[in-house]
This record gives C-alpha cells, structure tokens and sequence, in this order.
C-alpha cells in the first residue's frame, strides 16, 4: 500500500450548488505522503468544501479524487476506514464527558469496549486532558475542546488527517498547543491537509501550500516559494498579490 | 508510517450495525442521565396528562359520554398511552436537529460505522425511554383505580403495540430532524403534535367529534393503537363504527410497520446528502 503514490491525489475536482454557482472550479492537489499540506484561501473560497469531499461528507460534481489509495466516489468505506477527521464540521458531544467521548467514537471504529477504553487513556494523557476527562465538555476551553476534537480523529491512527480550520477562535496559547500536536503528528507519518485563513499557520506548519480562491488553485509551493515568486517579504503580501492577480 | 494500524473489521455487516445501534442509543441514554431535568421534564408530560385529563377535565368528559369520572379514566388511560408516545416526536426531532447542528452526525459519517445505526440508535433510545414513560404510567393509572382485565399476556401485547408506535413515531421525528432548519425551528413546530394526539381516540371517543373531523380521527394511527390496547387491556372502549375501527388490532400493527416503511428509507436517503 505504502509508495510513492500521494496520500492525497485530485484532478479537476468541480462542484456546484444550486443557484448558488461553483463552489469549486478544478481543484488540482497532489499531497505526498506524511507531509503537512495547506490549503490557504479567504471565506468562501472552497477550502472547506475540497475537505468535505475528500472526507467522504459531500459529493462531487465531476473529476477524480484520491485519498490514502483511495477512490473518494468509489470506494467511501475504504476512504473512511483510513482517514480523520477534525475541525469546524465534525464535532465532539457537548453533553457527555470527554473520555465518554473517546470511548464512544473508539467504539464506533469497531474497537471492542476493552480496546476502546485503553485508547481512551492513551489519547487523553497524550493531549493533556486526564484531569478534565470525567467533566463535560460544554464546560471545556476553546483549547481543551480543540485538543479533544483532535484527540477524537486519532483514534484509528489515521493516514490521512484532515483539519479544518483548527486555530480558528483559539487563543495564542491554545493555537501553540495545537500547532505543536500537528507537527509531533507529522513527524510520526501522518499526513495532513489543514485548511486555514491564517497565513503565520501555514507558513509554520506546511510543507506545501496550496492557495485556493473563488474555487480555483491560485498558487502552489513551498512557503518560500510562494514568497519569493512575488517578491514580498512575508506570506501576506505574498497572498494579497496573488489572489488580486487571479 | 510505523503507528498506522489497518483497521480490522470482524463479524457481519448485521453484528456491526447492532453494536453500532447500541453504542449510539447509549449516547442519547448518557444525555438523559447527566441532564436529569430533562429526563424529569420528558416524564412529567404523562404525569401531567393523567392529572389534567384524568381530573379536570375527566368528570366534563364523563358526563358527555354518560358515564361516571371513574369509568371515563379506564377509557381514557390507554389513551394517554399513546398520546405519551406521540408527545415523543418533539424529543426525538429536536435531538436529531441538534445532532445535525451540531456536527455530530457528520462526525459519525465520517467514520467507518454503520450508515444506518446513524439514526437507528436514536430510534432504540426512544424505545428504552417508551417503556420508562410506560411503566410509570401504568404504575400512575393503577395508582388511580385503572386495571387491565385480561391477563399478563395481553398486557404484554398492549405494551408491544405501544412501543411499536413509539418506534415508528422515533422514525418521523428522525426524518423531521433531518429536514428542519434546526432545533429552534423544530421546537416552533412542536404543536402539529397536538392535532396529531388529540385528533384520534385517545381523549374524546371520535363519535363525539363533528364528522368531519371524526373521520381523519378514525384514520389516526393512534386510534387504532388506543382502540386495539383498550381491547387488550379489558378497558371500557367507544363501539366501533367504521371499517378501520373494527380493525384496529390488524392496523396497529400495519400503521407502525409502514410508517417505518416509508420513513426510514427516506430518512437514510437525506442522511446521504445531508450538507451536499
């Protein structure tokens, strides 16, 4: 299974909704295995919905997406069996307590309950949450909820990890603790494609970004790339330019 | 690529979608558990029906029907049985919205679980929590005078019936759910419950109803459960006098079985596109 092959692979991805025009208007995205990819782009611009796609959540009106070797349209029980997911759209319950959280999704990954709860443990010492792990999670902080979030799309060690927008409303502390988690991630083989609006968090995280806006790739390359192709100093400049340019 | 585990997957398709049932229900019986208001909320709806129907409004009732208060409260508890069953689909509409909202449910699509124990362990729930609601409410309708007549067995029977229309009712309020804007709006929509409890035999025998309305009430599903637990239960019951009337045991299980027929087909099919 493992080769050269990218974990994430899509050519001339389009969709539209209804009286609403293209969402996306072919997306290419070629993301090897075990690196951190971006997708950068303002509201509105498709992030959310490539991620969505690719995460087996919605259809796709033509092109082909692939995902850890497999097809997204053919093959959803493959592709979900291999990937992640956390962010603004899959959520964790309020309600119960975070470990019931854990055991519960644990469960529902076909873990038996003994299985279930030992991972339990595990991912809730690793993210730092045994102390807050018998209270619910409405009473969380923005940073302990995100952590949870991210704690509950490990749970099958997943290849592929897809974050949405995983910084967005944290505070600066929170945001370090969750760019630290995705980079220990990374160095363990999983790859990740995070969408952000954050320019410092791509230029921090990714390996590779690709700039997305009105639907359509913008631009593609490493940080420094992006930078110098346009000859700004920083990420922003680098973003204002290219996306008033498209 | 040293900590990536090929997920094993073990046992039927069958087998998986029951734990994944289970898992679930348990879920919506946790929510119960650690908001204990709500669960007290829930119940007190066939409490307060009892008291108010069965009181207030019971010796009115009686007298129009030409029988004395207690009489008309051995008609009226089977009644409030179902009436209690319908009641549910608020519950059921407005934790599906919120699960909707809330991006639970797009979690749970994201994983490798059984598409259909998706909703099917809000359904199992509904039912755990009908026969909560109906022990009490037999334990409240025995505490005022109210008596099954005809044995343990047709009480299990009756009880079946009620808890099959609560599962069917679980199944409408999943598809509502998945429809509706969300948890406020399906709390704005909350009184269509009335028409559909109130509007069948449950509180006024349909004889008593203008016959425009008599007629839609004889067609309620609820009648023919209230109709045919009355039967079962020995309970004082209007004479029947129409076809669907005189069939009530048949169509109380017909009703509930295609509800869910219909309902859960369509409620899997909008699970699909949801957010498409």
């Amino acid at each position: 299974m493992i080769t050269d092959e990218p974990a994430i692979w899509t050519q001339g991805l389009r969709k539209s909704y209804p009286g609403r025009g293209a969402a996306l208007d072919g997306i290419d995205l070629a993301v090897p295995a075990g690196t951190v990819h971006g997708l950068l782009g303002p509201n509105g611009a498709g992030k959310t919905t490539t991620v969505r796609i690719l995460a087996t959540l919605a259809s796709f009106d033509s092109g082909q997406a692939w995902v850890a070797g497999r097809n997204v349209a053919r093959d959803r029980a493959g592709v979900r069996a291999r990937i992640g997911i956390a962010g603004q759209y899959a959520a964790v319950d309020g309600i119960l307590s975070g470990r019931q959280n854990l055991e519960m999704f644990a469960r529902l990954h076909r873990m038996r309950a003994r299985e279930a709860r030992a991972r339990a443990d595990e991912l809730l010492e690793r993210f730092d949450l045994v102390e807050a792990a018998g209270r619910p999670v409405r009473g969380y902080s923005g940073g302990m909820r995100r952590r949870l979030d991210l704690a509950v799309s490990l749970i099958r060690s997943p290849r592929v990890l897809f974050l949405d927008e995983p910084t967005t409303g944290l505070d600066p502390r929170s945001r370090i603790e969750v760019w630290d988690a995705v980079r220990e991630l990374a160095d363990s083989g999983t790859t990740v494609l995070l969408t952000t609006q954050y320019l410092e968090e791509a230029d921090r995280l990714c390996s590779r970004i690709t700039m997305v806006d009105r639907g359509r790739v913008v631009a593609e390359g490493t940080p420094a790339e992006l930078k110098s192709s346009v000859g700004g100093r920083d990420l922003d400049e680098a973003f204002l330019l290219i996306t008033e340019g498209a | 690529m040293t900590t990536v585990t090929e997920p094993t997957v073990h046992g039927s398709r069958i087998t998986w979608a029951t734990v994944d049932t289970w898992v679930v229900a348990k879920r919506h019986l946790l929510h119960l558990v650690r908001r204990p208001d709500e669960l007290l909320g829930t119940l007190m709806i066939p409490v307060m029906a009892v008291a108010m129907f069965g009181f207030v409004f019971g010796e009115a009732f009686g007298v129009a029907m030409n029988v004395p208060g207690d009489e008309y409260r051995e008609f009226l508890l089977p009644g409030l049985f179902a009436l209690t069953m319908a009641f549910g689909i608020g519950n059921t509409t407005i934790s599906v919205a919120e699960d909707v909202r809330g991006g639970v449910l797009d979690r749970m699509r994201s994983l490798p679980m059984s598409p259909v124990a998706v909703l099917a362990g809000r359904a199992l729930a509904d039912v755990i929590l009908a026969v909560v609601e109906l022990s009490i409410l037999l334990a409240l309708g025995t505490l005022f005078g109210w008596q099954a007549h005809l044995g343990v067995g047709a009480v299990i029977a009756a009880l079946g019936l009620l808890v099959l229309l609560r599962m069917a009712f679980s199944w409408v309020g999943i598809l509502l759910g998945l429809l509706v804007s969300g948890p406020e709006a399906a709390m704005k929509y909350f009184a269509l419950v009335f028409p559909l409890a109130m509007v069948a035999d449950t509180i006024v025998p349909t004889d008593l109803m203008p016959g425009w309305l008599a007629v839609p009430a004889e067609w309620n599903p609820l009648s023919s459960t209230v109709i045919a637990t009355r039967e079962l239960f020995g309970n004082m019951a209007a004479p029947a006098t129409s076809w669907v009337g005189e069939h009530a045991l048949t169509m109380a299980v017909l009703w509930p079985v295609a509800i869910i027929a219909i309902c859960l087909p369509l409620a899997m099919a909008r699970l699909r596109r949801l957010g498409r």
